[in-house]
């Protein structure tokens, strides 16, 4: 069960199926998220005179990207599993000492309602009262994002995970999924993923990156800009050199193998379009397979009630902000990865500059500028890892698309061909595609790119976490 | 440099907790899920999926895929990657939708 235990920062607690409030009164920010955005705007806004609450859905603070074992674990050193770091402690701390910060770890929120005042709802525990609605002038959504998934035949045995879900179970756990563990996909998070495995004693036989990398070339003066960023991929690289890790770029795993676990992978050489290339496919042993293929943000509660969107360079919906942070929907702010994925620092900046925004004060010139130079890195890293159309290529009509529906590619050929399907929901509605537990998290890139319609479009999802019917049921605090 | 995660960290846990899956103890380090818990032991799956049958385990590791899902103490549809392992918590497979016991 969720809990309320809170490792810094004054903690709200659980108030039975009640309403949190700063003092009796609305507080004058919910931020939603307790990672890199989201801390650096509550301790700014706190610093600000504002009264906060940071709403959280883990257990402790730092979201996926300051993920770091439960205290009980006793580790001296969660440092060697992260860069940044030092950016981490100091958040922490400045949120321990701030009184004007209320934490409610393990609530998860599953709607936004506006009004004359803001209200979360939100989930920490099975029992009917195990609910809370949160108060507040203001809103900051920092809820990050998660994995974009692109299927492949065998992506379904057991062993094969996503590679930031290896990276957080690690992190927090201190665990790996096996000794001898592939990475493979697209994006800059592989080679931190395999970085942190192979500092954890896992052997990675490969990395194997979709795209070729000539795609960051185009954008000399933002990657001069951005020294920071070159930097920090030197030093993965040299990681992996040390480790004798191959980093194979234009390539992909096309197929993992095994019965009730993966035991190998196939890897191929890919075309600039993604389409694997005949005769160059190459097996190689393994006991587990880390893969993903960039990050999505998690925008839901503000896409359900009509914030305005756009489409980032790589195809998928981020929130749009205006230079303060702002959303198209009043007192509702957004920073970090529901902006675009961009990284921790970016986060770290857009958090700062929310805050300011909130509390109605010019916004720090450092901070303007190390956003823009991070927000326009992210725009080309996103464009330098565009899925190319071509990975289609590698599905069979058995693979399974929808992991929760088990629905396979050719149940969505079918309908796409035979039926007239024509968009992503249409699918849906035929064959339960994106239906199941996760609600298309997972498969939903993959569908709309073999519906042939847009990925670009915004996911409705009234509910952005499952609640217990006897919360719902509960009459509003 | 340590070669695996535990040294790595310099990770000096308490006592280690146990929890039966499926009947079998278990380590858990106190602060692991029940996911963590079950890597550690070299188990990858824990649910069976409901048309195929198919072994699932852990997939995204942060509560967003529902592939980790399994029995927690007689709770169906538990997400292990979120669960916290308490000593003497109860983990069974899952098989199809999870409410088999319920009959409905």
């Amino acid at each position: 069960m969720p809990n309320s235990r809170s490792e810094s920062g004054r903690s709200a607690g659980a108030h039975p199926a009640g309403a949190a409030r700063a003092g009796g009164r609305p507080y004058d920010l919910a931020v939603v998220g307790a990672g890199p955005a989201g801390l650096a705007a509550a301790v700014t806004a706190a610093d600000l005179g504002l009264r906060v609450a940071l709403v959280d859905a883990g257990a402790r603070i730092g979201g996926q990207y300051y993920r770091h074992p439960a205290p009980e674990l006793g580790a001296a050193r969660p440092e060697r599993l992260h860069h940044g770091w030092s950016a981490f402690a100091g958040l922490r701390e400045r949120l321990a000492a701030h009184a004007g910060v209320d934490h409610l770890a393990g609530h998860h929120v599953w709607a936004a309602e506006r009004g004359p005042v803001w209200r979360l709802h939100t989930t920490h525990g099975p029992e009917a009262a195990d609910r809370t609605t949160v108060e507040a002038g203001a809103v900051l959504l920092a809820t990050g994002a998660y994995e974009r998934q692109l299927p492949f035949p065998g992506w379904t045995l057991p062993g094969v995970v996503t590679a930031g879900g290896a990276q957080a179970m690690l992190k927090s756990g201190l665990v790996l999924p096996g000794r001898r563990i592939v990475v493979a996909g697209s994006g800059p998070l592989l080679l931190a993923a395999a970085s942190s495995l192979v500092h954890a004693g896992a052997e990675v036989p490969a990395v194997v990156e979709a795209t070729d990398y000539l795609g960051y070339a185009k954008g000399l003066p933002t990657l001069l800009g951005n020294p920071a960023k070159l930097v920090e991929g030197a030093r993965h690289g040299a990681t992996l050199l040390r480790h004798r890790v191959r980093l194979r770029r234009s390539g992909a795993v096309v197929e993992a193998h095994g019965t009730d676990r993966v035991t190998a992978v196939t890897v191929a050489r890919l075309d600039g379009d993604w389409r694997p290339v005949p005769g160059t496919e190459r097996r190689i042993a393994c006991d587990a397979v880390a893969v993903g293929h960039g990050l999505v943000p998690q925008i839901e509660l503000a896409t359900e009630l009509g914030a305005a969107t756009r489409t980032t360079p790589d195809g998928a919906v981020a929130l749009a902000v205006d230079a303060e942070q702002r959303t198209s929907l009043d007192g509702l702010f957004a920073a970090g990865e529901t902006c675009g994925v961009g990284g921790a620092d970016l986060a770290l900046a857009e958090g700062v500059l929310a805050a300011y925004a909130v509390a109605g004060r010019p916004a720090p010139r450092g901070a303007v500028v190390r956003r823009d130079r991070r927000r326009a890195f992210a725009e080309l890293m996103a464009a330098a890892h565009v899925p190319g159309a071509g990975w289609t290529g590698w599905l069979t009509p058995e693979t399974d698309v929808c992991r929760c529906e088990e629905v396979p590619v050719a149940r969505i050929r079918e309908a796409v061909e035979e039926l007239g399907a024509g968009d992503a929901r249409t699918v849906k509605l035929l064959t339960r595609a994106g239906m199941g537990w996760c609600q298309g998290r997972m498969c939903g890139a993959a569908v709309a790119c073999l519906s042939g319609g847009p990925e670009g479009r915004a996911d409705s999802r009234p509910l952005s976490c499952p609640v217990p019917l006897a919360q719902l049921a509960e009459p509003p605090a | 440099m340590g070669r695996n995660p535990i040294d790595l960290v310099g990770a000096e846990p308490g006592p280690a907790r146990t929890v039966l899956f499926d009947g079998r103890p278990v380590p858990a380090l106190p602060g692991q899920t029940i996911a963590a818990a079950l890597w550690a032991a070299g188990v990858l799956a824990w649910r069976t999926t409901r048309d195929g049958g198919r072994p699932r385990g852990a997939f995204c590791g942060i509560g967003q895929c529902f592939d980790c899902l399994a029995t927690v103490n007689g709770r169906p549809n538990r997400r292990t990657c979120l669960e916290p392992a308490e000593d003497g918590d109860t983990v069974t497979t899952q098989e199809g939708h999870g409410h088999a016991e319920l009959a409905i």
